[in-house]
This record gives structure tokens, C-alpha cells and sequence, in this order.
């Protein structure tokens, strides 16, 4: 065999392997969104759209199952609680995160060895380990079916301190901090003005971290939320599967409309987000 | 925010401490230490306090001792439950990430075109949030409308096989249907990993090696293994720590129940199950610290063997 041949069939094998995985995956994708559209009595006609002999047949798709989300059923209400939920931890939750990983990358002080040490074995800890006991003390804090319930405990994820102690330690030099203190800056200015720029990237990823860990969490708002009016889409959409068992044009769509403001967001940051999720991995 | 500006204050007062300044490190630290001591440590303490009672609701409890540990040795449920876990927990590890392997592998040929956008697509399942794509999967399985059922009828029909649509992916095959579905929620995310971790292979070994006549497969385990093999090791922990977990994919897949036969039944769906449908918090918690017992114990035996890996180069 000719190395000619043999590079051709190792050009063959690489792009089909990885055409059909893309389409693996894209699949699914596809029939979300053909799904969506549907009346119950098609998605026994067809897999994909409905066919009318060789011709799709556009007119036997319906946008029932949205106007019948936010009309009958009030997913407006559940996108805006997701949206808001998502916004406020991501936001708090990492600028506690950026605040607690400078203070113990850039500063010596007694009890910084234990903060470092308590961080990283947090890390560690097995979130439904302490899902009982949270819920025993938002019972006992009256924060049982509010926001406030659902908000505080993800304020402070130990394993954001961690990342971003590490981006500070690698990315700030201490000239400028000197520098910024020289020029009489303040230290809350410091953080802000020469700090949280050059860790630009990471605040992106772990914005997007907290943000998609709010927005596609279940179990929190399950246990915490009793009153329908503050279900975020997580749990809204899963209540579509208890009480509209059988209506799958409309489960689908409330999964797509949840899915939706996710992928734009992780399209338009997508760049920061890959490279700052595997940067630790790999540096480690 | 206001946390943030009371800070000013103090710590501009103390600037001239530079790097050694007393109160400016605790003040950046405070509103992280708050919350975490609220809503991480005291928990922790109290998961042990709790898993010695027995609760109905969080307001009313009775110590008991070790028995609710006691309890789950004997408990007939909560072994189906790790048996499945760990189940699940292999699949994933021995047909997963092999594929995620390989596909990372593929991915960067030399090149290739378009491998950002490649790379992006394939990570982009991992964005959908469990819950949702377990609301997917849940029609995707289901028979007759399923996609699975009708994709694979579809694909068959041309080799004479009819595959039959009413095949019971949720009724008799509960494990390879959760299998199925992660592995589209996570090979792209793997992948990533293991796709940065190649950047780390030198180059100029590779083509040593081709120059001492070393095969593709001799390649791969002489160069590339050992330069992958931290990556990799923090990937398999993750798997295992992420699987060990599973809990939305069944539960929103089977209605809220634990699947036909509790076959779908998971340590952490037993835990949501006793915690919040029984009220049992404290049996609960000693369900959460047997999970947290595993999984250190994972991260053990991962830290022993990169360790000995280490001292076996040196």
C-alpha cells in the first residue's frame, strides 16, 4: 500500500469519526426543535418533520405548545425567576470569590495557611451531603420558599476562591499592586482597578460557572420552593412532565425555551469559557 | 455590593500596611468567610449531628445514635442503590472517557480544519443543564415517538434488521438507557480536557520516535500517555465524583420514582427520597456521609497512585 493511499484512508477515518460524532450530537438538538412544534397526533406521524410524500408538509406544524407556555401556564414569570436567580448568585458569588482568592494570594497574615487549607478541602465536600442539613437551618432561618433560601448557600463556592487565588497568584504581578499603593490608591481601588482586570478572563468563566450552575439547578429549588409563582424553569419544565404527562409538543418546548438563553450565552463567551474551564485542569 | 463599599473605609485607612496590612485581607475575605461558614461548615458539622437522629420534618428530632448507620447496612434499598451508582459509575468510566480519548485524539490531527468549531459543538451538550436534557431523553426513550427507537429502526432497516419500536428502553433496559444519555451530556465535556491535555505532548519526541521506527500504538503509549496521564487522572476523579452523583437523570426520566423494580434507584435519588418525601433528614445524612466516605476515598486511591507514579519517574 502506497503511503499516498495510506494517508488518504487517515484523512477518511479522522473526518468521518468526527462527522458522525457531530452529528450525534447535533441530533438530538434537531429533534428538540422539530418536537417542539408539534401536535401530539404528528409525533406518532413522523420522526423528524411531517412528511407529505416527499414534501414537508410546513402546515401541519403548530407554535401551540409556546403560546400555551406563556399564556396558560406562565413561563414568563419562571424565565424572569431563573433569569434573576442566575444574574444575582453569579454576580455576588463571584465577586466574593475574586475578593476571597486576592486576599489570599496577595496578602501574608495570620490565619492564611488555615483559609487556604479549610478552602481547599471544601472543595472536596460532595454537595448532596449537605443538602439535609441546609434545608434544616433555612427551616430554622425562615428562608424555606424564598430566594434568599435558594441565593445565600451559593454565594460561596470554595473551589472559586480556589481558581481564582490561582489566577491571581500567576496573573498580578506585585510591582503594580506596589505601584497602584505607591500612586496612593486605597486597597478596595487596588482590587478594583488593577486586580479584577488582569483576571479578566477568569471573571468570565466563573460568571458563567455560577451562572449555568443557578440556572440548571434542580434539587435546591425543588426542596426549598413550595409556591409555583417562584419556580425557576428547572423545576417548572420537570412539573411539565408531572401534570402534562402526555402533552410532549409542550414539554419539549418549555425544555427549549430553558435551553435557549444558556446557548447564546455560552456562544457569546464561549472563547474565555473552554480555555479558563480546562486551565487548572491542565496547569495542575 | 454594600459589603463591598463599607470596606473602603477601613482598608484605605490602612493602606500604608501593604502587603502585611492587618485588617484588608479579612475584609476582602469577609464576605466569603460569612457565607461559607453559614451555609458550608455549619452544615457539614450539623450532616454529622443530624445522621445521629431520627427527624419527621426539620422541626422535630430524636437522637438514636449510630443506629441510622447501623440501619443502612442492613438496608436492602440503599445497596440496590450503590450497586446501580456504581454500575453506572463504570459505564461511564470504561465507555466514556475511551471515547472521549479517542475523539480528542482525532481532533487534533494535524491539520484539521475547522477544530475550534468542532471542539465547540461537541462541548455543547455539557451547557444544557441535567435536568433539561433528562426531559429530552425521557421522550427520546420512550417507545413508538421515541427518537431512539425510530433512528435506530431507520439505520437497521437497510441491513434487514426490524428493529422493533416498542423496544423498552425505560421499562427493561434502565441502565443502558442512562448510560446512553450521559454519554451525549458528557463525552464533548471530557474530550475538552483531554483535548488540552495533548497540547502538553512534545512534539519533538513524536517525531524522535517516528525516526526510531516506533508505530502509531508505541507512540501513543510511550509519549503520549505520560504526558497526559495527570489530566487524565483528574478527569477519571471527576467522572467518578460526578457519577456518583446522578441523581436528576433518573428521577425527572422516571416521574419522580426510582424507575420499574428500583432499577433506576441512585444513592442520591434514595437520599432526596428519604430526606424529602419520608422526612427523614437524619437517615438522609448518613445516606449523604456514606457518599462522602466513597468519594474520599476515590480521591484517596487517585492521590496514592499519581503519587506513586511520581516517585516510579523519579
Amino acid at each position: 500500500m502506497s503511503i499516498r493511499v495510506a494517508r488518504f484512508l487517515g484523512w477518511l477515518w479522522t473526518r468521518s469519526v468526527l462527522l458522525i460524532a457531530c452529528i450525534v450530537t447535533v441530533i438530538p438538538f434537531l429533534w428538540l426543535i422539530a418536537s417542539s412544534f408539534k401536535s401530539n397526533e404528528e409525533f406518532f406521524r413522523s420522526t423528524f418533520l411531517p412528511m407529505d410524500g416527499r414534501r414537508i408538509a410546513w402546515e401541519r406544524l403548530t407554535t401551540e405548545p409556546f403560546r400555551r407556555l406563556f399564556n396558560e401556564l406562565d413561563f414568563t414569570n419562571s424565565l424572569v425567576n431563573s433569569i434573576f436567580l442566575s444574574s444575582v448568585t453569579g454576580v455576588v458569588a463571584t465577586l466574593c470569590c475574586a475578593m476571597g482568592g486576592y486576599a489570599l494570594a496577595k496578602f501574608r497574615f495570620k490565619g492564611r495557611g488555615l483559609c487556604t487549607a479549610l478552602v481547599l478541602a471544601a472543595v472536596l465536600i460532595p454537595a448532596p451531603l449537605i443538602i439535609a442539613p441546609t434545608y434544616q437551618l433555612l427551616f430554622r432561618l425562615d428562608l424555606l420558599d424564598s430566594f434568599a433560601g435558594l441565593i445565600l448557600p451559593a454565594l460561596a463556592p470554595a473551589f472559586g476562591v480556589f481558581l481564582f487565588r490561582q489566577a491571581i497568584v500567576s496573573g498580578v504581578p506585585n510591582d503594580l499592586l506596589e505601584a497602584a499603593r505607591i500612586d496612593g490608591a486605597g486597597e478596595w481601588r487596588t482590587f478594583v482597578t488593577v486586580v479584577l482586570p488582569l483576571v479578566r478572563p477568569m471573571i468570565g468563566t466563573f460568571l458563567m460557572i455560577t451562572f449555568l450552575g443557578m440556572w440548571n439547578n434542580f434539587i435546591a429549588p425543588q426542596v426549598v420552593l413550595q409556591d409555583p409563582a417562584k419556580f425557576p424553569l428547572s423545576v417548572a419544565v420537570a412539573e411539565l412532565r408531572r401534570g402534562y404527562y402526555n402533552d410532549y409538543g409542550l414539554q419539549m418546548a418549555g425544555t427549549i425555551i430553558s435551553i435557549l438563553p444558556v446557548m447564546i450565552l455560552f456562544l457569546v463567551m464561549q472563547k474565555d469559557f473552554v480555555s479558563g474551564l480546562t486551565s487548572g485542569a491542565v496547569k495542575a | 455590593m454594600s459589603a463591598g463599599a463599607a470596606k473602603t473605609g477601613p482598608a484605605s485607612s490602612s493602606a500604608t500596611g501593604g502587603f502585611t496590612s492587618k485588617s484588608a485581607p479579612w475584609l476582602f475575605l469577609a464576605p466569603f468567610l460569612v457565607c461559607f461558614a453559614l451555609f458550608t461548615v455549619y452544615p457539614l458539622v450539623q450532616s454529622v449531628v443530624l445522621s445521629m437522629q431520627t427527624t419527621f420534618g426539620p422541626g422535630a428530632t430524636k437522637f438514636v445514635g449510630l443506629s441510622n448507620y447501623r440501619g443502612l447496612m442492613h438496608d436492602p434499598l440503599f445497596w440496590i442503590a450503590l450497586k446501580n451508582t456504581a454500575v453506572y459509575t463504570l459505564g461511564s468510566l470504561f465507555i466514556q472517557l475511551p471515547i472521549a480519548l479517542g475523539l480528542a485524539l482525532v481532533l487534533e490531527t494535524p491539520g484539521l480544519k475547522g477544530r475550534s468549531w468542532i471542539r465547540l459543538l461537541l462541548f455543547s451538550p455539557s451547557m444544557v443543564g441535567v435536568v433539561f436534557a433528562s426531559m429530552m431523553f425521557a421522550l427520546i426513550f420512550e417507545k413508538q415517538t421515541g427518537l431512539a427507537n425510530q433512528g435506530l429502526r431507520a439505520m437497521l432497516a437497510p441491513l434487514g434488521i426490524e428493529w422493533n419500536l416498542d423496544f423498552g428502553w425505560l421499562q427493561q433496559h434502565v441502565m443502558s438507557a442512562l448510560i446512553v444519555a450521559s454519554l451525549w451530556m458528557f463525552v464533548g465535556f471530557n474530550m475538552t480536557f483531554f483535548s488540552a491535555a495533548l497540547q502538553n505532548v512534545r512534539k519533538d519526541l513524536l517525531e524522535a520516535a517516528v525516526v526510531d521506527g516506533a508505530g502509531p500504538i508505541r507512540r501513543f503509549f510511550t509519549v503520549t500517555v505520560p504526558a497526559i496521564r495527570p489530566v487524565a487522572g483528574f478527569v477519571v476523579l471527576m467522572s467518578v465524583i460526578g457519577s456518583f452523583q446522578l441523581f436528576e437523570l433518573p428521577f425527572i426520566m422516571f416521574n419522580n420514582t426510582s424507575g420499574p423494580d428500583n432499577r433506576a434507584m441512585t444513592i442520591v435519588l434514595y437520599l432526596f427520597q428519604n430526606g424529602f418525601e419520608t422526612g427523614d433528614l437524619g437517615y438522609a445524612s448518613a445516606i449523604g456521609w456514606a457518599l462522602a466516605i466513597i468519594l474520599l476515598a476515590c480521591a484517596g486511591i487517585q492521590r496514592l497512585t499519581a503519587r506513586g507514579e511520581e516517585a516510579g519517574a523519579a
